[in-house]
């Protein structure tokens, strides 16, 4: 199954390049990494989304992780309630004939046109990674010319949503 | 200022080699007084560093030039990282002008030496020097040691700058965890009490930690027998008891057989090594294991661990002494486990006519007195050394555990007679190792440095051909080396005085002339070239599958 950590490190020359080294060494495989600055200067915060069926092997990632002196934090959110946010952009084979198909289709995922080509448009959508699954299954038949996404980026919700309710009551730690 | 920061840090030595991009550093260190060994090769620098490192506990301290210089340390920084000891490694680089312009003698030694150091500092600014120098020896010498290397551009070299070392040594991201939880100490005290078949494991991080005193006392009040990793032995007395001897592939057959049938294992300070533990299915299957290591990486990595303990081993077993340890009736297993030993001792057919390698070992261990530095090189006679010289005290021993470093032998008994100018130190070596170094013959001689280098020759990489005997169908695929150089008269030309021995009683001649002759010495000791090293685990083997246990 995937998991998703999240890690604080120190914004500084050569982390990536430490990150990544070490899940060569150890021959973890990373199925998305992405990274950015925090609200603090001088941190960046690491989403890494890595596939193990062992939680043995997650295990031996989050504390190697945190070997590197480089790291701050490290949360595995997996079983937590998350926003996780993944950004597409897709040149979809677009003839003026089927744009109006193609408008409407993407529609329901809030995805909007960026880019108008005399054969193709361009669509941008950012989302839960399988939605945007869905949404590049969709335009496949279309003919996908280029396609980027970014990988996701995520943190732990602050509010308790539904799906949190449902969790906490299952472990019998609802107050009431 | 980094003469100053060094001073403030106590170096009594450092090891390097100058070059091109490292000239202000050694311009700055130009009669600045601290002593520096010149070695051959910076490859002999890093292992003379280990070899202080290991014998002293302090950081070992290596300077080397930029580029090729620097790829020169990679062998000797994987070593030291494996082996966990503390090095703090100062590279030359071009100037920040030219980094990544190919320029000559660059090389991205921060890229390189990544995943083999502890951390790593490329320093940007001058100013940064003083800060990053504390933190280097902080973070190498603290929690799991290890290699930290600086990388010092030309120019950040050449620059001068306000130097101030009062600042306290402050990293976020590293905190490691020294005093164990003492939940977890109450919850061994308990295991340790319940069982009824206790084995304790002593690995390096004893020694690390200079706990051996407290592991004698825990053995004292438990009475339970103790087994040690290869990089472990010296941290319990190798002559006491309750001790089982090495364990591991080429360990004694009642320390291995101990792991597999005891109820409790209580690892201290060791990371389950595959050499150690063989096939993992087989490993310590009965037991509840107990892991107590600094390093919270290591608990669970290779063998599931049943009570876990993050800290340093010397906290951990003062803790665990305040516990109330009363055992319950052992005797039994412990009588169990001492008949195994006494009646599978470690064996060699005598031979009146040829030197045999254990019996040389054993030479070594009598004419010292047992009191004496052992160094390695790795193969068939650092095994021999592991199993023959009972070691009673600990940081006695040197050797490459981990990454099995071929070549580290004479360099590393350069730097622990340096660290130890006190105890005889032995540098015990194949003649296979022992070639790819011994340009640090010279260094020997330059510094007056008495280390006595005893060559176990056999003309052959014998742990390479031992092992294509027995799983190769004795295919000697490039493992015999029928020519070998004379090595006395090598080391002749050098300045040391060298001997030969070829039999039991020229050994014993040779070695103590060796001891009474001042200064270095080298005895080339012919041995049969067919010798091998048993008892042992084969590969994919479990632990209690050993063979060669009985001649």
């Amino acid at each position: 199954m995937n998991h998703v950590l999240t890690v604080l490190v120190n914004n500084q020359m050569g982390v990536l390049n430490r990150i990544t080294a070490l899940f060569l060494k150890r021959g973890f495989n990373i199925q998305s990494l992405t990274v950015g600055p925090t609200e603090t200067e001088g941190l960046s915060r690491m989403t890494i989304v890595i596939h193990a069926e062992d939680d043995r092997i997650v295990e031996q990632v989050i504390k190697q992780l945190h070997k590197q002196v480089d790291v701050l934090k490290v949360f595995d959110i997996t079983s937590q309630p998350m926003v996780a946010r993944e950004l597409v952009v897709i040149k979809v084979n677009s003839s003026v004939q089927n744009r109006g198909e193609v408008t409407t289709l993407i529609e329901p995922f809030r995805a909007s046109i960026i880019d108008v080509g005399r054969e193709s448009v361009t669509v941008q959508a950012t989302g839960r990674s399988d939605k945007i699954d869905a949404l590049i299954a969709l335009l496949r038949p279309y003919g996908i010319r280029e396609l980027a996404r970014t990988g996701i980026a995520a943190f732990t919700r602050d509010s308790e949503t539904s799906s949190e309710v449902i969790r906490l009551k299952q472990l019998n730690l609802l107050p009431i | 200022m980094l003469v100053e920061a060094l001073r403030a840090e106590q170096v009594e030595v450092i090891f390097g080699y100058p070059g091109g991009a490292i000239l202000p550093v050694y311009d700055a260190l130009y009669q600045c007084g601290i002593p520096h060994i010149l070695t051959r090769h910076e490859q002999g620098a890093i292992h003379a560093a280990e070899g202080y490192a290991r014998v002293t506990g302090r950081p070992g301290v290596v300077i080397a030039t930029s580029g090729p210089g620097a790829t020169n340390l990679v062998t000797g920084i994987t070593d030291a990282m494996m082996d966990s000891l503390p090095l703090v490694i100062f590279t030359g680089q071009v100037a920040t002008s030219v980094i990544g312009t190919d320029a000559f003698q660059e090389a991205s030694v921060l890229g390189i030496t990544m995943p083999i150091t502890k951390h790593s500092y490329q320093v940007q600014d001058v100013n940064q020097l003083p800060a990053v120098i504390k933190e280097a020896f902080h973070i190498a010498s603290t929690g799991r040691p290890g290699p930290v290397l600086i990388d010092l551009p030309k120019d950040i070299a050449n620059a001068s700058g306000k130097f101030d070392y009062a600042a306290p040594v402050r990293i976020p991201g590293y905190q490691p965890t020294v005093v164990p939880n003492a939940l977890q100490i109450r919850k061994v005290a308990a295991a340790l009490r319940a069982a009824k078949r206790p084995l304790i494991l002593a690995g390096a991080g004893v020694l690390h930690a200079r706990a051996s005193d407290w592991l004698h006392q825990l053995i004292d009040t438990i009475q339970a027998p103790i087994t040690n990793t290869l990089l472990g032995l010296g941290s319990f007395p190798g002559d006491h008891p309750l001790f089982l001897g090495m364990a591991g592939m080429h360990g004694t057959y009642a320390a291995n057989m101990a792991i597999y049938e005891c109820d409790l294992l209580l690892n201290i300070g060791a990371r389950f090594d595959d050499r150690l533990t063989g096939n993992l299915q087989h490993f310590a299957r009965h037991a509840t294991v107990i892991h107590i290591d600094i390093d919270p990486a290591e608990i669970g990595k290779n063998v599931p661990t049943d009570i876990p303990v993050v800290g340093d081993a010397g906290e951990a077993l003062r803790m665990l002494l305040n516990e109330d340890l009363t055992m319950g009736s052992i005797q039994d297993w412990v009588d169990h486990v001492q008949e195994m030993a006494r009646s599978n001792p470690f064996w060699y057919a005598p031979d009146d006519e040829r030197l045999k390698p254990q019996r040389l070992v054993e030479i070594v261990h009598e004419q010292c007195g047992g009191d004496a530095i052992v160094v390695t090189d790795v193969g068939q006679h650092q095994m021999w050394a592991a199993q023959y010289f009972p070691f009673r005290q600990p940081n006695r021993w040197v050797t490459s555990g981990g990454l099995g470093t071929m070549g580290f032998g004479l360099p590393a008994a350069i730097g622990a007679q340096i660290g130890r100018r006190d105890v005889p130190v032995f540098a015990i070596v194949g003649d296979g190792g022992f070639q790819m170094t011994m340009q640090e013959l010279a260094v020997l001689v330059d510094y007056q440095i008495p280390v006595k280098v005893v060559l176990v020759n056999n003309r052959s990489l014998g742990m390479v051909r031992q092992w294509q005997e027995l799983f190769y169908e004795r295919r000697y695929s490039e493992s015999l080396i029928p020519v070998q150089p004379d090595f006395v008269k090598l080391s002749e030309a050098f300045g040391i005085p060298a001997y030969v021995a070829k039999n039991e009683a020229e050994a014993n001649a040779m070695i103590r002339r060796a001891l009474e002759t001042p200064g270095p010495v080298l005895v080339d000791c012919h041995v049969p070239s067919r010798e091998n090293v048993y008892p042992m685990v084969p590969p994919g083997a479990g632990i209690h599958e050993m063979v060669g246990v009985k001649p």
